[in-house]
């Protein structure tokens, strides 16, 4: 079976860093793949990499099928079957949860406001966040924002789902209200890759965890087998670390 | 930008006894008012009893402050003031609309655009190089000296011309600092959801920009309104012109006392309103 989405030998160089070195991943049709790893090795760059908001310097990018790496290519299209998350929210302060959420679907797709309305209110409410439409970004609480954000992803009706560490800049407490829009994304049969330090969610809902080194993928299976019983001997230094 | 600003609320211990803390911070603040109000009435003393002792004070006060001229000239000085609120009027949006035009080509990244772009930093570096006056004077005496027909020769039109092209250069320079200072995030955020750089800029970096830089645009249009005066050189009888043929007819400096009082009416409330504006801003950003 084609892989939905593949990287083959991608490479990143930042200056005189290395920070994708060689990456090769396959990320099936309604999949979740997990990458885990400390900081600085690699997963934001990888994830950015993916949806082409950072050009690879060599290697290439498979979605369905075709070349989206190529130098030169217009970005946008893949953009809009690739959707984003990031660690910081990123929501656009000046417009309200509703406004960020339209924004793209208007501009991109053409949908009136009237038209996009039914859609998103219940996206919104989907992830109960039904009363908080028309607050402004800093009226929101960290785990609202992101949902916010996740749900301005949706809105672009994407084939694919990146989560950049999307939990990291939350308290513990609103950690939870995220990780369920994530499992409820998983249950709809989303294709998913997420960068994260949530080593129990990785582990409950992952089909794949690659544990990411220095800009490779060291070691990549099944959860049940890289955590348990990890080949690597920085894998298990990494997993005694943090679990 | 947030409209919710959460104060600390000073009345939480109203009801209890003072603490310690609040009962000495009391103290310090009630000694440094009593200091500040004492040093503040010496040197206003000091100014009333010396300066009338100074040789020319008499002189100075008849050809200055002449209560009789000032009560004479004041209101046709209200009424040029007028025409200065007037070319203000029209000259700010045009200013906006050039200086935003100005910005936006000196962003411009694709080659094809090139020209735009040299042309966003030749207009900025020329007109932010050269003195209004002397911006005002060639394009006022010029180009009605190309022997344009009425209305086209009238000192009106080429003066807010002038006014545009060197306020225009200022506010593009205060805008592209605004969208300078919007985070890559921002634009990586719209990029990621498909927009194209157009939509990014236009909905995501400008509107945030230019809410950034109200406070910085505030100052240069008091400033405007304060460069209006110039174009008296030109011909039109505005405040300062009208100051000067009043200054004639009474063979006295007062009428400019009443100009001077008349533009700071207008532009002390409007000085201090833009710092609000910006320490507003400093607030909300901390």
């Amino acid at each position: 079976m084609m892989a939905k989405l593949s990287l083959r030998g991608v490479r990143k160089r930042f200056g005189d860093v290395d920070v994708c070195n060689g990456i090769d991943l396959d990320v099936a049709d309604g999949e979740m793949v997990c990458l885990i790893g400390a900081s600085g090795s690699g997963k934001s760059t990888l994830l950015r990499c993916m949806n082409l908001l950072e050009p690879i310097d060599d290697g290439s990018i498979w979605l369905d099928g075709s070349d989206i790496s190529e130098p030169g290519l217009d970005a946008q299209p893949v953009r809009q079957k690739i959707g984003i998350v990031f660690q910081s929210y990123n929501l656009f302060p000046h417009m309200t949860a509703a406004e960020n959420v339209m924004l793209a679907p208007r501009r991109v797709h053409g949908h009136t406001r009237d038209a996009l309305r039914p859609k998103i209110t219940a996206l919104f409410e989907r992830f109960g966040l039904g009363d908080r439409m028309d607050h402004y970004p800093d009226q929101l609480s960290g785990g609202q924002q992101q949902r916010v954000a996740i749900i301005r992803a949706l809105a672009m009706a994407p084939e694919i789902m990146l989560f950049d560490e999307i939990t990291s800049a939350l308290d513990p407490e609103l950690v939870g209200e995220v990780l369920d829009v994530l499992r409820d994304l998983r249950q709809q049969g989303m294709t998913m890759v997420l960068a994260t330090h949530e080593m129990g969610f990785a582990r409950e809902l992952a089909d794949k965890v690659c544990f990411l080194d220095a800009g490779r993928i060291l070691e990549q299976g099944p959860p049940a087998k890289l955590f348990t019983a990890p080949r690597e001997a920085r894998t298990k230094a990494f997993l005694s670390r943090v679990l | 930008m947030s409209e919710t600003s959460h104060k600390p609320s000073a009345v939480a211990h109203a009801a209890t006894a003072p603490t310690r803390r609040e009962l000495y911070e009391a103290g310090v603040r009630k000694r440094s008012n009593r200091v500040a109000l004492l040093s503040t009435l010496a040197v206003l003393g000091a100014i009333v009893v010396l300066v009338p002792l100074a040789p020319g004070w008499e002189s100075v006060q008849r050809a200055f402050f002449n209560g009789r001229v000032f009560a004479a000239t004041f209101p046709g000085l209200l009424e040029a003031f007028v025409l200065n609120v007037a070319i203000f009027a029209w000259s700010a949006p045009l200013i906006a609309i050039v200086g935003l035009a100005i910005a936006l080509c000196r962003d411009t990244r694709s080659p094809a655009l090139f020209p735009l772009r040299l042309f966003g930093i030749a207009y900025t570096d020329v007109f932010r190089g050269l003195p209004v006056v002397l911006v005002i004077y060639i394009i006022g005496f010029g180009i009605p000296g190309l022997g344009l027909p009425r209305p086209w020769n009238s000192p009106y039109i080429w003066g807010t011309l002038a006014l545009v092209l060197v306020y225009s250069a200022y506010v593009a320079e205060v805008l592209r600092s605004g969208i300078d200072s919007i985070h890559q995030s921002q634009r990586s955020a719209a990029a990621s959801l498909g927009l194209s750089e157009r939509d990014t800029m236009r909905y995501v970096v400008l509107p945030q920009a230019i809410r950034n830089v109200v406070p910085a645009n505030m100052n240069l249009f008091i400033a405007l309104q304060k460069d209006v005066a110039l174009l008296s050189f030109i011909g039109p009888v505005e405040i300062f012109r009208q100051a000067g043929v009043y200054k004639s007819l009474y063979a006295n400096f007062t009428p400019y006392v009443g100009a001077a009082l008349i533009f700071l009416a207008l532009t002390i409330p409007a000085t201090r309103y833009a710092d609000y504006l910006m320490n507003k801003q400093n607030r909300a950003r901390r």
